[in-house]
């Protein structure tokens, strides 16, 4: 096919600008971090944020580049922005026939057992961990929290982690209606 | 001996005739064929609302019962096109309520639409059935209120990507408990919860629904209970799909899949916790489209799941499905036709991350039916876009969107004009093509040349000169669509091939180098485009003519010059305007 190479030849260069393409060279540094290939645990990853990362090149981020839309875009971003990975995990407290909530941070706390103590300490109570054969232990009151799901479940059945970042609430029911939960 | 045929013959041919191509064809035939059709047309596509008035349409066809429009320039998406552009359904609702009480179909995309428009379509079409508004924005759940209270025959509801104001899920409960029509409902893109038990009496009583896309806040404790009310489903969108660890929802999960026999696609997954993925094995055989793209689990999760499904023609995924993800996929999936791989982190690589040109290749090499691929990388080198090209010459869509704009190949630090050279001198029926990375006028060279089935390009930091836009223009036979952004083309190619843009329906620039004398010069050539440069700095006209303009979108129109442009919007028209 005739391009015409030559007719288009003097017409084409712009008028008075000898511009020579800016070939940018590669950006090493994002082909080394693909090379990389270190997994770090998905804490960690998930606390590292645009603007923390150590990338080389302070790229100003242009409009509309990459060009995924917005929808998506919140997506990824609502991943990174994990409330647990923030300051502190603070849950209420209801006792049943106690007259006002507690708040505690469930951060401090790396097992079941001083989580137990605490609110032992907290509401002068005693709150024993429930045990299939032991019930509780002879205790009056029983610890309970509410998950993710809105759902009412017994505290010390699922690993202490999976718990930290389920619970949404605690609450301190008197032993003879915290029976009733176990299915 | 055509002409001897009665009318109603000839109406009852056409009416075999529905690909809006073949339509225009018979109407181009001759007079008394045109006459016939254009009665007999029931359905149009307006690819450009500003191209065609709603008289104009209603004049030429008095009998329609669907319309699809689609209003702002793709870039749109891309928060490239500033507010208050335009696209306004309400011009065409208005019109079509008069002229159309049967109008049954009516699909926009990327268009502004008011509650009061969506009342008034309630209102009007005494049989309306679908609405599908992909990417509008302008209106409320009031509005979904009017459509839910009033359509009682509507079969299909899709909200695909809307920005909706949410106000509250009541919209939902307005479906009488007479409406048992509805086949379609997607609301995926609403945030705040609907009534569930409203949602599940609607589900409950909708024996043909057969696409069901729900919101990120439907639980996933209470999807096995719709699944159960409809397991007649072929397309199901999730809510989101996590819920801590409980036993009792993964079994009920289970068995609910275990019930729909006639699933086809899975959708959603936003949150997606791993452990409850094997809850939807049994569906996999058949699974035809998988979109995981909401999700961020990793690429042995994926693979699993991939692992199961045979039949797989469309994947839409993050890159978290890795280069190993993809091998699998590569493996597993022979009847692949679509692969989607969105980026999981914008900016730079993600370490965490191993997706490379390699997944794409590899994908390339096992699935011979690969058609279309939308795919977002950090790197690229020539001699895979090569083998790509090579393997599968039966591309039909190629967008690769290399993060880092201008990068070049990163094996030998070259352009990557070759690769996507071989991309369109192997695929020869090639309609839909994006560039990125390190490109010179040489590319567009290869394009002009060889990418003659070309409808849509998409450039974006790309060329060294206006000889670049001049090939694409010059060579690009089939080319309707061009958008272009950040590249140095200007006003030598633009005038030169100012009668090209006639043939096209749209033009984008942005970020180029096209100066306000050239656009005022292809207003005066080109009376049928409609040129619109806009300017959100400030008033043009008091500019010299070599000032170089921001935005620059060129259609062409029967229409005229719009009536409904912001301020911020400069046109040859105004300018003379202003002057007198």
């Amino acid at each position: 096919m005739d391009l015409n190479l030559k007719a288009t030849e003097l017409s084409l260069a712009l008028p008075g600008t000898d511009d020579l393409p800016e070939i940018k060279t590669t950006t090493t540094t994002t082909s080394n971090q693909i090379k990389t290939n270190k997994r770090s645990s998905p804490d960690i990853d998930a606390s590292v944020t645009d603007e923390s990362r150590s990338a080389p090149t302070p790229k100003a981020q242009v409009v509309g580049w990459p060009p995924v839309r917005s929808y998506r875009k919140n997506i990824l971003q609502g991943k990174k922005v994990e409330p647990e990975m923030g300051s502190g995990m603070f849950v209420k407290v209801s006792m049943d026939g106690a007259p006002y909530l507690r708040k505690i941070d469930l951060k401090v706390y790396k097992s079941y057992g001083e989580l137990m103590k605490s609110l032992e300490e907290m509401f002068a109570c005693m709150i024993g961990l429930y045990s299939e054969n032991d019930g509780y232990k002879g205790s009056k009151h029983a610890a309970t929290y509410e998950d993710k799901d809105g759902d009412w479940m017994l505290v010390g059945d699922v690993p202490w982690e999976m718990f930290v970042t389920s619970c949404k609430r605690l609450r301190i029911m008197k032993g003879c209606d915290a029976r009733g939960l176990d299915l | 001996m055509v002409y001897s045929l009665p009318e109603e013959v000839l109406e009852h041919v056409f009416s075999f005739i529905t690909s809006d191509k073949d339509r225009n064809a018979v109407s181009l035939v001759c007079k008394s064929w045109y006459e016939i059709e254009r009665w007999c047309r029931r359905k149009v596509f307006v690819g450009n609302c500003y191209a065609v008035s709603p008289g104009i349409m209603i004049r030429r066809f008095p009998e329609l019962r669907a319309v699809e429009l689609k209003g702002k320039p793709h870039f749109a998406d891309f928060n490239l096109v500033p507010d208050g552009w335009g696209g306004y359904a309400c011009s065409w609702i208005d019109e079509m309520s008069r002229a159309y009480p049967w109008l049954e179909e009516i699909r926009l995309k990327r268009m502004v639409v008011s509650d009061e428009s969506l009342e008034l379509i309630s209102t009007a079409f005494k049989n309306f059935k679908v609405l599908v508004l992909s990417s509008c924005e302008g209106f409320s759940t009031d509005g979904l209120s009017a459509i839910a209270s009033n359509c009682r025959n509507l079969k299909e509801l899709d909200l695909r990507e809307s920005e909706v104001m949410d106000l509250s899920g009541r919209w939902l409960s307005h479906f009488p408990d007479t409406f048992t029509s509805l086949e379609s409902l997607n609301i995926s893109c609403l945030g705040s919860e609907v009534s569930f038990s409203a949602l599940e009496r609607l589900v409950a009583r909708s024996p043909n629904l057969k696409t069901l896309r729900l919101n990120r806040a439907v639980p996933l404790g209470k999807l096995s209970t719709l699944l159960h009310q409809a397991p007649q489903l072929v397309e199901l969108g999730t809510g989101a799909y996590s819920s801590g660890i409980r036993s009792d929802v993964y079994t009920g999960l289970s068995k609910a899949f275990l019930g729909c026999k006639e699933l086809k696609g899975l959708s959603g997954f936003w949150d997606a916790d791993p452990s409850y993925l094997p809850a939807l094995y049994s569906v996999c055989s058949r699974l035809t489209t998988l979109n995981l793209s909401y999700s961020t689990i990793r690429s042995p999760d994926i693979t699993k799941v991939i692992g199961q499904c045979p039949n797989l023609q469309r994947l839409w995924v993050l890159d978290h499905i890795e280069d190993s993800g993809l091998n699998a996929l590569a493996l597993s999936c022979k009847n692949l036709q679509e692969l989607r791989v969105f980026p999981s982190d914008l900016y730079a690589a993600d370490v965490n991350v191993t997706l490379t040109e390699q997944g794409l290749v590899s994908v390339s090499q096992g699935c011979p039916k690969l058609q279309s691929v939308l795919y977002f990388c950090h790197q690229m080198s020539n001699s895979a876009l090569i083998t790509i090209a090579k393997n599968r010459p039966n591309l039909t869509c190629f967008r690769l969107c290399i993060i880092e704009p201008r990068t070049p190949d990163y094996l030998t630090h070259e352009p990557l004009d070759i690769g996507f050279g071989a991309i369109v001198k192997h695929c020869k029926n090639l309609n839909r093509l994006s560039l990125s990375g390190l490109l010179t006028d040489r590319v567009f060279e290869y394009i002009g040349t060889h990418a003659k089935k070309l409808e849509m390009l998409s450039i974006a930091f790309a060329g060294d000169s206006d000889l670049g836009l001049h090939h694409v223009l010059s060579g690009c036979e089939s080319l309707k669509k061009l958008e272009i952004r950040d590249c140095p083309f200007g006003d030598t190619a633009l005038l030169a091939n100012v009668a090209k843009l006639a043939t096209m329906r749209s033009l984008w620039m942005s970020s180029c180098a096209v100066s306000i004398g050239a656009c005022k010069i292809l207003s005066q050539k080109m009376p049928m485009l409609n040129v619109e440069v806009i300017d959100e700095n400030g008033s043009l006209d008091s500019r010299l003519d070599s000032c170089l303009v921001e935005k620059l979108y060129v259609y062409r129109t029967v229409a005229g010059p719009r009536s409904d442009m912001p301020g911020y919007i400069w046109t040859m028209d105004r300018e003379s305007a202003n002057r007198i």
